[in-house]
């Protein structure tokens, strides 16, 4: 299918180094929009600091070094010139950990809106709604959207993370590790979450949980020191991968 | 059988215990002193009046007025750079690079600059730098800005209690969590607006804390205050910031020495100390609450 539509982001012989440590190796990948692309492998496999070079965020940490190309609809993010800020307001990402801010629900979702320059209340009032049952959280917290972030629980405070994304209407969402975090019945329904979130966003999710990984993907890269060894149809890539190191690890034999 | 502890460990308690004893018989002892000599002259009107010109009878007004402005100059003067420094040193520094060490050693140097020479600095520099340079400009017939004034000696207090500022300022920066700072930028935050809007924010308590301790810390400095405005006598209460004004720690020193009759002064000497004393003592222990409040966890 790949073929067909042109893909939302691509990367092109991607490398990522921290100070003299390559940890990521001419990766060469397309993600495509409508479609939850799953990025797999052991720890230290690379699969964070790829996702991450998605939003330029690794250059947030010191000596990141980073080569190749990412590009957004055909145009490169790292170009000189490009303001990293205006490349995350297109790419949202969701942390590991939930990270709400200790504000009130209602400041934290409108958080992105008001960094962007919104004032108008009422249509922040609005999106804040919209973006909240989006998240199937709406019923949970409307009647206490002035109380602190900090009081919901886990599950709920990582679902206020993704309507905090997507409040400012990324055209790509990345997931970085969201569950890992959760109990099982908040991991049930952020993935039922992400699921219903593909139809409106480009999902890019990375995860430990290879059963995550099939009930959600679409697509899936399996990644294994620092390069990415096998991509495609997550159905075929799990049942029939080619690569005998993706068949060592989705049929446990590492990992 | 369980050992006896050797002789060497029960000196060793001994002697910290009696330590500890001495460290809180001398507090008793400052305390004692002072309430039992100073006790009998507070009264309201040693609040609220100016001292007489023989120093043996009125209040401390003026100082307490005179300790208000000066340490109000100095934190206004001093919290915004210093703050701004540590939040420069925080979120932009390069780390390890040439000019963040410079600054670095700069602060540690400023805390280990004897008070005095804070003093002499600021007389050369505020005063008649500064001051004679403002004069010159605004081409004042007398001398206005150029001489000694609560506004010199606050900007001076402000240069001295730059480091604790600065260091606790940054202390309590660094405790805000990563994950608060990445998951501003990642929601399209510029690094100003996730400073201002969620740094700053969570680092507040902490701030204040160094900010009282400043205030403390300056509130009870006299040395640079003798060459930069200080005043022995000046009963009236004035608020210009470019005239002399009187010092609570500073009237201490007064009492003790310039008075004609010592026998006559030492109730009230003892008195203005304690109200110092005191004051210290309140701005320390609002540190504590406020610091308290920051290593609570959320």
């Amino acid at each position: 299918m790949s073929l067909l539509a042109a893909p939302k982001m691509e990367t092109r012989a991607l490398s990522v180094a921290f100070g003299d440590t390559r940890v990521l190796r001419d990766v060469t990948l397309e993600i495509h929009t409508g479609r939850v692309t799953c990025l797999i492998g052991p720890s230290g496999c690379g699969k964070s600091t790829f996702l991450r070079a998605l939003n330029r965020m690794n250059e947030l940490t010191g000596g990141a070094r980073t080569s190749g190309r990412v590009l957004l609809d055909g145009e490169d993010i790292y170009a000189s010139g490009l303001d990293a800020v205006a490349v995350r307001r297109r790419v949202g990402m969701v942390f590991q950990r939930s990270n709400p801010f200790p504000k009130s629900i209602a400041a934290n979702v409108a958080f992105g809106l008001k960094m962007a320059g919104v004032r108008d209340r009422r249509a922040v009032a609005a999106r804040v709604e919209e973006s909240l049952r989006a998240a199937a959280l709406w019923d949970e917290v409307k009647d206490r959207l002035d109380e602190s972030a900090l009081a919901l629980s886990g599950g709920q405070q990582q679902r206020l993370c993704i309507a905090r994304a997507i409040a400012t209407q990324p055209e790509v969402l990345l997931l970085d590790e969201p569950t890992s975090a959760l109990d099982p019945h908040a991991t049930e329904r952020v993935e039922e979450l992400i699921l219903s979130l593909k139809r409106r966003y480009t999902l890019v999710l990375v995860t430990h949980s290879l059963a995550q990984a099939a009930r959600v993907a679409d697509e899936a890269a399996f990644f294994y020191l620092g390069e990415l060894i096998e991509s495609g149809e997550a159905a075929r890539l799990f049942h029939a991968p080619r690569d005998e190191r993706t068949q060592g690890y989705v049929g446990g034999r590492f990992g | 059988m369980i050992a006896r502890p050797s002789t060497g460990d029960r000196t060793l308690a001994i002697a910290t215990g009696a330590c500890i004893v001495l460290v809180l018989v001398m507090v008793a002892a400052i305390f004692g002193t002072l309430i039992s000599w100073g006790g009998p002259a507070l009264s309201l009107r040693f609040f609220t009046a100016a001292p007489t010109s023989d120093l043996a009878g009125g209040g401390i007004l003026p100082a307490v007025l005179g300790t208000a402005m000066v340490t109000l100059i100095m934190t206004l003067a001093g919290v915004p750079v210093g703050v701004a420094t540590a939040v420069w040193l925080v979120e932009y520094a390069p780390p390890g690079a040439h000019t963040t060490r410079i600054v670095r050693s700069a602060v540690r140097n400023l805390a280990a600059v004897p008070s005095i020479v804070f003093g002499l600095f600021g007389l050369g520099f505020f005063v008649l730098f500064v001051g004679r340079g403002l004069d010159g400009a605004l081409g004042e017939a007398v001398p206005r800005f150029g001489r000694p004034s609560v506004l010199w000696a606050g900007l001076t207090l402000a240069l001295l209690t730059l480091p604790v500022v600065i260091v606790t300022s940054e202390e309590a920066l660094r405790s805000v969590p990563e994950a608060a700072r990445e998951g501003a930028l990642a929601l399209g935050a510029t690094r100003l607006q996730m400073v201002w809007h969620v740094v700053l924010p969570q680092a507040t308590s902490g701030i204040l804390t160094g900010l009282v301790l400043a205030v403390s810390r300056g509130a009870g400095e006299v040395a640079p205050l003798l060459f930069t405005g200080v005043a022995n006598y000046q009963p009236a209460l004035s608020v210009d910031p470019t005239a002399g004004f009187m010092h609570l720690g500073h009237h201490v020193y007064v009492l003790a020495t310039q008075s004609p009759d010592i026998d006559a002064t030492r109730p009230r000497l003892a008195a203005t100390a304690l109200v110092l004393v005191m004051l210290t003592f309140a701005l320390n222990l609002i540190a504590l609450v406020l610091r308290g409040r920051t290593r609570r966890p959320t």
